[in-house]
């Protein structure tokens, strides 16, 4: 097939973009604040920044810090919604905010912590009992047999049948927007239960037994109400709901 | 006053190599891994493309033909071998980390399924091979993922979101580190038998990059500011493929996939720059011919400033599953939909070939004789073996942290085992405390965000893909008044509850330091090698420049060089065609 770009919509669409990508938009950011050293309650500032509509909302968090107030508090590292630093709640729906753009936003954004974990400062959240859960259901492929010399067999049927749940980035969104974990400390969460997915449907793994027990106890699977805020969440796509729902049905039906 | 802790090892950095270095340590010595980022943060998790092994699994392949590749596509500053062990070692890396669960994609009959990349051929240059072995485009996610899950289950002792900020030295030997809390604004002083840096790349001084913002050169810096040498600074990689402005890679894979470059003509031009092997010529070539059609008027765009990267004759099931995370970056960040329209593509800063030089157990090695300074190690990015030479081979650096990760940590444990805990010199956290305080107390004269972005222009212009010797020169004198305003910055949280304004400004200081090591490097090696392109002397010079440097920080704050010779081996150097 010989591609021409000459010709067609192609070209013309691409170039519009970055020349659109010229003109500027004025974004007001309403954000909530907490800072231990300075106030025992939280407080809401609005900054008003200009950006390029196709920046990214973390760019127009960044001009607020670099330029406007230093003391603005938030995690960030790759800035391509991978590294999972960046969830908040935006406009009242968690998402990482290296994945919005300004144009998605403008020309104006609420911006809170992720709920359900203690705010140290600003939009910063202590994770450890995020990571506490996660680490709760064994995230590590469990074998008896001893390693083969080369690779474990694994046919490409079985190895789809996990993939989903292998994109997890650990970001937490899906947990910081679950009603039940902000009404109670005790359930894992969404994201440990998909990280328990990973391993439970593997066919290399022996560890199933030991992790559906976990997830059958109270703190974990049945305390789910299937409200689908997770699934929205996830910025990596994830069935996150239907995860839940197959380690449910694995400990209902499979009675490992 | 700050708390002290002693550990056996403590390793900095929770990326690829410091994990692969734990896993090692941790059972056989009291391990603590420090790292400004939650280890599953780290920037090891962005590889996508793949990791390579001459498995052989898919059609007929050796490690001898991988070392032969490596040290081709280094330009012929690879330490030959280093790179045989490496190439050796893959094969039973890569079982490993299936062993431990890595989901690799797979062959029809379930074995690892291997594709293409830049610059990998069957028997020494004949046509392009399947080595890489790969989990869809998101292998080092699945690296990063799986060596976490293995600390986890071996208890590994994270210190997260802790910034290592000085190296501490004792009578020679290493005595530990000093780390900054950043949820408490606590120094901690670790007095450790051994250290080993693992900090990663430095692509922030560049305008664009694949780089996270978090990948500032601290380990580098911090070793140079303490005596110790940089080896060949002026190698950065410059990968063909960024999105348009913004530096967010697409994978090499997606060429491997078949997806080929463009240019506004609609010119497949990679045909004219490497006849054999096309779209896959490794990086700085690919980069080289980018810049080169933008030179002649054929780049896109109003300001001819792009390429493009052609998917529209893949199969769009290829994309879905082999290739699923670039397709979303191009439709989430530029709009455009890769199955049906071309993508806007340019050069992105990448990768570090240089970094602290060590051998091939991780040890770093000081001078032209390569003295070991005692119980300090290097791994990963931020390390120098050398494997990569002048220009690193995809793939090859997810391999590169596994297998030195591994062999570093490994000497680690059996070097402290073996010997008693180092004295702490008096006022550990003295140089530490000035610096912080200097930054807490000055008036904010100047501010690093502005400081930042300058370099980062400033080096995106003259010390990007094409490098003359009056660029650098005035790089250099830019360098200079950059320092100079740093001197005046001041940050506006004065806090010590995550004050990321005040760490920031410390990495800012790393990048200056690492720009200025680069830069001098750069200036004096006038031939053109791997990703170090001068445009004033486009050849590669093997009579005066088969070497390696080594950037030293002097007292009054210049940088002086030395050079030590490469480790040939088997392959002689010959002229680099594909
Ligand atoms: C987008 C992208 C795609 C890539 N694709 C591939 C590929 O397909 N194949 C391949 O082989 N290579 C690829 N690479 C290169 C490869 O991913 C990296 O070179 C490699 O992962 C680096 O690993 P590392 O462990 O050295 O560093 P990193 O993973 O970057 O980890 C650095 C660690 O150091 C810590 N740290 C840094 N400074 C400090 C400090 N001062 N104190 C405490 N901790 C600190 C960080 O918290 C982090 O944990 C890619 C790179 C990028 C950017
Ligand atoms: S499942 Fe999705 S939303 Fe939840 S932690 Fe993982 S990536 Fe984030
Ligand atoms: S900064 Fe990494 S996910 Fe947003």
């Amino acid at each position: 097939m010989a591609p021409d770009p000459t010709t067609g919509r192609v070209l013309r669409d691409s170039d519009e973009g970055s020349v659109a990508a010229a003109a500027t938009v004025s974004l007001t950011l309403r954000i909530r604040r907490y800072n231990p050293e300075v106030a025992d309650d939280p407080w809401w500032d609005e900054f008003t920044v200009t950006m390029e509509p196709t920046d990214r909302l973390l760019d127009a968090l960044h001009e607020v810090k670099w330029h406007q107030d230093g003391t603005l508090g938030l995690r960030r590292s790759c800035a391509h919604g991978i590294c999972g630093s960046d969830a908040m709640l935006i406009n009242g729906r968690n998402a990482l905010a290296c994945k919005v753009l300004v144009q998605d936003v403008a020309p104006k954004a609420t911006i809170e912590p992720i709920r359900g974990l203690p705010v140290l400062k600003d939009l910063i959240v202590d994770m450890e009992p995020f990571f506490a859960g996660y680490r709760s259901v064994l995230p590590f492929l469990i074998n008896d047999d001893g390693d083969p010399e080369r690779e474990r067999s694994q046919s490409p049927e079985d190895r789809h049948r996990y993939d989903d749940t292998t994109k997890c980035i650990l970001c937490a969104a899906c947990t910081t927007s679950c009603p039940i974990f902000w009404g109670d400390g005790e359930y894992v969460g969404p994201a440990a239960i998909v990280n328990a997915h990973r391993f439970i449907f593997d066919s290399r793994d022996q560890g199933a037994r030991d992790r559906l027990k976990i997830l059958s106890e109270k703190t974990g699977v049945f305390r789910c109400r299937t409200t689908f805020n997770c699934t929205d969440a996830c910025p990596r796509g994830i069935e996150v709901t239907k995860a839940i729902q197959e380690v449910k049905r694995a400990i209902l039906f499979d009675r490992f | 006053m700050a708390t002290t802790h002693t550990y056996d090892a403590v390793i900095i950095g929770a990326g690829g190599a410091g994990m692969r270095a734990a896993i090692e340590t941790s059972d056989r010595v009291r391990t603590a891994v420090i790292s400004k980022l939650y280890p599953t943060r780290s920037h090891t998790g962005a590889a996508q493309g793949g990791v390579c092994a001459a498995l052989a699994n898919v059609e007929e392949d050796y490690p001898e033909w991988h070392a032969f590749d490596t040290v081709k596509g280094g330009d012929y500053l690879v330490d030959q071998p280093a790179a045989q062990l490496m190439t050796e070692e893959a094969v039973d890396a890569i079982y490993e980390l299936e062993h431990w669960g890595l989901p690799f994609n797979r062959t029809p009959d379930g074995k690892l399924d291997q594709r293409r990349f830049g610059g990998h051929t069957r028997n020494h240059g004949e046509a392009a091979v399947r080595r890489a072995c790969y989990a869809a485009d998101r292998t080092g996610h699945m690296i990063l993922q799986t060596l976490y899950q293995q600390c986890v289950k071996r208890n590994v002792r994270f210190f997260n979101e802790f910034y290592c900020l000085d190296l501490l030295m004792e009578e020679g030997r290493v005595a530990g580190v000093v780390a900054y809390e950043l949820a408490t604004g606590d120094l901690h002083v670790f007095r450790a038998k051994t250290v080993m840096f693992a900090t990663g790349g430095y692509g922030r001084m560049f305008k664009v990059s694949s780089n996270a913002h978090a990948l500032t050169g601290d380990g580098p810096a911090v070793a140079f500011r303490r005596g110790i040498p940089l080896e060949d600074m002026e190698f950065f990689q410059f990968h063909p493929t960024g999105l348009n402005k913004l530096g967010i890679l697409l994978s090499e894979g997606a060429r491997g996939e078949g997806a080929i470059l463009l240019n506004k003509d609609g010119e497949r031009f990679m045909e004219r720059y490497a006849p054999t092997i096309k779209d896959l010529a490794p990086r700085d070539m690919v980069s080289r011919a980018i810049f080169q059609e933008m030179k002649e008027g054929r780049g896109a765009g109003p300001s001819g400033d792009y390429v493009f990267l052609d998917f529209r004759h893949l199969d769009p099931k290829v994309l879905e599953e082999k290739l699923p995370d670039i397709t979303e970056f191009s439709r989430v960040y530029l709009r455009v939909e890769p199955t049906k329209e071309l993508v806007p593509i340019q050069p992105t800063a990448h990768y570090a070939m240089g970094g602290i030089p060590t051998d091939v157990d991780g040890r770093v090695v000081v001078g032209p004789q390569e003295t070991p300074v005692p119980g300090l190690y290097a791994a990963g990015e931020c390390a120098c073996v050398s494997v990569h030479g002048a220009n690193r081979l995809g793939t090859n650096s997810l391999l590169d942290i596994v297998v030195f990760g591994r062999r570093g940590g490994a000497d680690m444990a059996a070097y402290a085992a073996g010997t008693e805990a180092p004295d702490l010199p008096g006022a550990p956290v003295g140089s530490t405390l000035d610096m912080l305080n200097g930054l807490l107390t000055r008036e904010r004269a100047e501010n690093a965000a502005d400081i930042r972005k300058d370099l980062q222009a400033q080096m995106y212009e003259k010390a990007f893909v094409v490098r003359t010797e009056d660029g650098l020169k005035e790089m250099k004198r830019d360098l200079a008044n950059l320092r100079d305003r740093y001197s005046r910055v001041g940050v506006q949280d004065k806090g010590s509850v995550f004050n990321t304004d005040l760490m920031e400004a410390v990495e800012l200081g790393f990048l200056l330091d690492c720009a200025d090591a680069l830069v001098t490097a750069a200036l004096a090696r006038d031939e053109s090698r791997g990703g170090h392109y001068r445009e004033d002397h486009p050849l590669r010079d093997d009579a005066n420049w088969l070497k390696h440097s080594l950037a030293y920080r002097e007292e009054d704050g210049s940088v002086r060089l030395e050079f030590k010779p490469v480790k040939m081996g088997p392959y002689l150097p010959m002229e680099r065609k594909y």
